[in-house]
């Protein structure tokens, strides 16, 4: 639902980590996290940033989105264990005093650009 | 030499940051502000129709004049929750998202720009009425010290592990309409369960805004946690 506002972050972030002799070229990639836990829908994000790049460096860049599973730490007994079901009491002790390690990330991780280098193909 | 099959070659750059570092950042200045100035703010949402203004505006007349308060209150449109609040007597400052995008979400750039509308001096108790919604806004950060979530009776009883997220960044939950259950098949036991499976030993408050029952515990709850935000503040008091 917030999606639109998700993408244009990512590509307020991502415009400002071009490096300078790179202006010109294309964005290629924009590699992400995005943590089962976050509220964004991958699907609809992707579906955001396609509107949202037009006209940016940004424009026909895929969104690569890895998505992280949650997983919890019992404080209690340190069991570590991957959260499928919305449980979150420990597996084995039953504590319900939980650390989070991962499943709430919406991290922008890198920027792919073309390497102008290539001149050998007709592609752009 | 050609590679064979080959993807463009490109050149990565690393960045590592939070998509909503911008948001997270102002959230950190709000808070820093806020508790300058000895404000306890609490961040309420809900789904819509939960009757979340009911319980703020029975929450404020019971706690005015004693706990001075004001009320920032989002919506996309309209400003019938902020004229309902206003009658008590409280500051209230209306936020329409739409101006803002139509977003689903009070952002904390948002609730800066709301409080510049509100004498903090004055108060002690800022109440950020959300917008309606239990996905976007557990994902902001509005620089809160306390985050609650109004369910009502008249839902299912699976919306704390249908949104897990929002339920799991709460400090309590209040279900609300519990004058109606009489009428109804709701299943109270297992929605708590439900709430604890997702956050255990989360408070849980069992209130009818509308007769009032119930609301005591609430309001106990909020005035205790204000009191252990009061050491940053004026008032100094041994942790």
């Amino acid at each position: 639902m917030h999606e639109m506002g998700i993408a244009q972050q990512i590509i307020d972030i991502a415009t400002a980590s071009i490096p300078p002799d790179m202006r010109s070229a294309r964005v290629e990639r924009v590699n992400l996290k995005i943590g089962k836990l976050s509220a964004v829908v991958p699907d609809s994000l992707r579906f955001c940033f396609e509107i949202v790049s037009q006209d940016t460096p940004l424009a026909g860049a895929e969104l690569a989105i890895e998505e992280t599973p949650v997983v919890a730490r019992c404080k209690d007994c340190d069991a570590r264990w991957t959260i499928a079901e919305p449980v979150f009491t420990c597996r084995t002790c039953n504590s319900g005093s939980l650390e989070i390690l991962s499943g709430r990330e919406l991290d922008i991780v890198s920027i792919e650009i073309a390497d102008e280098g290539d001149h050998e193909t007709g592609r752009e | 030499m050609k590679p064979v099959e080959n993807k463009k070659p490109t050149r990565e750059v690393k960045i590592v940051s939070r998509v909503l570092a911008v948001n997270e950042r102002m959230a950190e200045q709000n808070r820093r502000r806020f508790g300058e100035k000895g404000v306890f703010v609490i961040n309420v949402m809900s789904s819509p129709g939960s009757g979340k203004t009911t319980t703020l505006q029975k929450t404020l007349e019971a706690i005015m004049p004693e706990v001075k308060a004001a009320v920032i209150v989002g919506d996309v449109s309209t400003t019938h929750d902020a004229d309902r609040l206003a009658v008590t007597g409280a500051p209230v400052v209306q936020v329409n998202t739409d101006a803002f995008g139509g977003d689903c979400h009070l952002a904390a750039h948002v609730i800066e720009k709301a409080a510049e509308d509100i004498d903090l001096d004055a108060i002690e108790l800022l109440i950020v009425e959300n917008v309606g919604n239990l996905v976007c806004p557990a994902e902001f950060d509005i620089g809160e010290d306390a985050r609650v979530v109004v369910l009502s009776v008249t839902e299912g009883e699976d919306k704390p592990v249908k949104y897990p997220t929002m339920f799991r960044t709460c400090d309590a939950a209040i279900l609300n309409k519990i004058d109606l259950l009489p009428y109804l098949d709701y299943d109270k036991q297992q929605a708590v369960a439900y709430i604890h499976q997702v956050n255990p030993g989360m408070p849980v408050f069992e209130v009818s805004a509308r007769t009032g029952e119930g609301m005591q515990a609430w309001i106990g709850w909020l005035k205790e946690k204000m009191k252990d935000k009061k050491p940053n503040s004026k008032t100094k008091k041994k942790g």
